[in-house]
């Protein structure tokens, strides 16, 4: 098991220190550099001034060596200053996502917890009307472009109903404190986590129905039938532990996808997470502070994974670690 | 020939068996109806602009937001230009960017998982660790930097660059890039099984080199698997595309696409709601066709499932 989580924690690291590298590649040949943004705000200075400039801080040296002076950096813990925001990165980062895994995090709750019910019933009885109809609604959440169902859900509880706030974390200026603060956070957070939730619903009972059909074809769901076990224990208690386990994994690799979701989302409601960060950051030219904030989604994710996959190796004591 | 398959004739042609138990399937038929209905809107588009007597790009500043009329069917935008035309339009390059982007990633897959299956060993193990690698990553954050990337600075002439249509085709690679995960793990699954086969090893025994066992052996069965993946990127893909330019990222304006008529629809949602309605619909419409039509070839081409209801 240590030389399992050894082998694994040595796989994400190799992950992360790659896509680092293609990240910094990739955001290299973006439009512009750091001195043509200095340049294209301050008349006064020269194109031989930029080239000093350029030489100063070594971006015309070849990309293997900026890449080694900013890993080197890095790891010490310093990923540079953003150019939006006038602050080192890591600060601006911090608070954001905490926002981003607080939305993240109420999505997925509530995904689970329409999404089990919603597969058990449906494996429960295959072909049945409720298995069809739940079958459709599956298609139709994952067909919906995410922003679309934003803009329609913003239509009918913001608009026409009035009932919601369109966008934002809290009402601007309001003189809020204790239950009714938390009241206004919570108002702000129903649309945004809906949407981001709808779309995952849709996923994860489709995975659940299909692990759930295939568990309960297995004997000793037959057996614990035979000597008379309740159907809701069978269901609940024998079948779902185990169909639970493939699920496990697929919904930690769809963490990237409820990532891409959040930034949508954020995005769409002007909520202040990290994939509005991310967005603004890229459209803005704010070069560390998109690389930090790439980076920094991808570690996440990596890091659902790798919980994926010790959970799963310890839910499921059949798996031999190699 | 050493082509000829021994033993392995079935009745009917496996594409005829395959046709009549998609068929008996009510939403094949619609999926199926509502593609080409799309489709033949999205390549009747001049007709139609030529019937109204207009042009998707034409603005008419005196009629923004105007209502259904005659002359513009489904009313006009911010900008007064026809709601329907651009529509169709927007659709041409919606469906041209979703079926090119899918087969593309579906031939990176197809090399992809041909090469892990079949050689196996440390460079499946390679391969698909990749796959994995791609599969969880952020996506979206990650085509935004690659939509963003200056196609100078990798070399791109300056006048292709600035052309009109270079967004939309600089988007086939970029998504192509990240969609080939489907196909590559299909692929790679069959490709396991069919390497054990016996007319595989005869050609082998036969001394066929392994990139012609690959192709001429094994491709040609891979059929099934790769058709149902590239039918369910489609839908991807165009949900892809259309989050991508609804950012400013995709395909560029005044090119009209689904996704970036609906950029604006934000602000103007309290004021003109059906600019915000029409062009989602149409791509739900799109890709929800393409994930039915793709789960209902999955299911037809699958012999245990023979067809029954699932």
């Amino acid at each position: 098991m240590t030389r399992y989580i050894a082998l694994r924690l040595l796989q994400a690291i190799v992950v992360i220190a790659v896509m680092s590298f293609v990240i910094y590649g990739l955001i290299g040949l973006m439009p512009g550099d750091p001195i043509d943004v200095m340049v294209s705000s301050n008349p006064n200075l020269t194109p031989d001034d930029a080239r000093r400039l350029k030489a100063l801080y070594g971006l015309d040296r070849p990309i293997h060596e900026r890449y080694g002076a900013w890993a080197a950096a890095a790891l010490g813990g310093d990923l540079g200053y953003s150019r939006a925001f006038g602050q080192p990165v890591l600060s601006v980062i911090g608070p954001r996502l905490l926002n981003t895994l607080q939305i993240m995090g109420l999505a997925f709750a509530l995904s689970l917890a329409i999404a089990l019910p919603a597969g058990v019933l449906a494996a429960r009885y295959p072909g049945s009307l409720a298995d069809r109809w739940i079958n459709l609604a599956c298609f139709a959440g994952i067909s919906l472009p995410t922003f679309w169902l934003a803009l329609i859900l913003m239509l009918i509880f913001a608009v026409m109903l009035n009932l919601l706030p369109a966008g934002g974390m809290a009402t601007v200026g309001a003189p809020l404190a204790g239950w009714a603060w938390l009241a206004d956070r919570l108002k702000h957070l129903i649309l945004p986590v809906a949407t981001l939730a709808l779309v995952n619903i849709a996923g994860y009972t489709r995975y659940l129905r299909a692990a759930m059909i295939e568990t309960l074809g297995e004997d000793y769901i037959r057996t614990a039938r035979a000597k008379g076990v309740p159907e809701r224990v069978v269901l609940w208690r024998h079948a779902l532990r185990n169909a639970l386990l493939p699920v496990v994994t697929i919904v930690a690799l769809e963490m990237g996808v409820l990532f891409s979701g959040a930034l949508v989302t954020e995005t769409m409601f002007a909520y202040p997470g990290m994939g509005k960060l991310i967005y603004d950051a890229i459209l803005g030219n704010d070069f560390n502070l998109a690389l930090a904030g790439l980076l920094m989604a991808t570690l996440v994710t990596l890091i659902a994974n790798l919980a994926a996959d010790l959970a799963y190796a310890w839910l499921d004591p059949r798996i031999a670690y190699g | 020939m050493v082509d000829v398959v021994l033993g392995e004739r079935r009745p009917a042609a496996p594409g005829l068996i395959v046709l009549r138990r998609a068929a008996r399937r009510p939403a094949a038929a619609a999926s199926a109806g509502a593609l080409i209905l799309l489709v033949v809107a999205a390549l009747a588009a001049p007709i139609v602009a030529h019937l109204l007597g207009s042009e998707p790009d034409a603005v008419d500043l005196l009629g923004r937001f105007a209502p259904p009329s005659a002359a513009h069917p489904l009313g006009t935008d911010e900008l007064g230009r026809d709601m329907l035309l651009r529509l169709l339009y927007g659709g041409r390059v919606s469906l041209a960017v979703g079926v090119s982007a899918a087969l593309a990633a579906a031939a990176i897959g197809t090399v992809v998982g041909l090469v892990a299956g079949y050689r196996g060993g440390r460079t499946d193990a390679v391969l698909m660790r990749m796959t994995d690698g791609v599969i969880a990553l952020p996506l979206l954050p990650l085509l935004i930097v690659l939509a963003a990337v200056d196609p100078r600075k990798l070399g791109v002439p300056a006048a292709i660059a600035d052309a009109e249509y270079f967004s939309l085709v600089r988007l086939v690679p970029v998504i192509a890039m990240v969609g080939w995960t489907t196909v590559a793990r299909l692929v790679r699954a069959s490709t396991l099984s069919l390497k054990t086969r016996d007319f595989v090893l005869a050609a082998i025994a036969q001394g066929a080199g392994s990139w012609r066992v690959m192709l001429r052996h094994i491709l040609p069965n891979l059929t099934a698997p790769i058709l149902v993946a590239t039918t369910l990127s489609v839908g991807a893909v165009i949900l892809l595309e259309s989050v991508l330019s609804f950012l400013g990222l995709g395909i560029q304006p005044p090119q009209p696409s689904w996704g970036n008529m609906l950029t604006n629809a934000q602000e103007l949602i309290g004021t003109a709601p059906a600019l915000a309605i029409y062009p989602g619909l149409c791509i739900f419409v799109t890709v929800i066709a393409c994930n039915l039509l793709g789960d209902v070839l999955q299911d037809a081409f699958d012999p245990r499932r023979g067809g029954r209801l699932r």
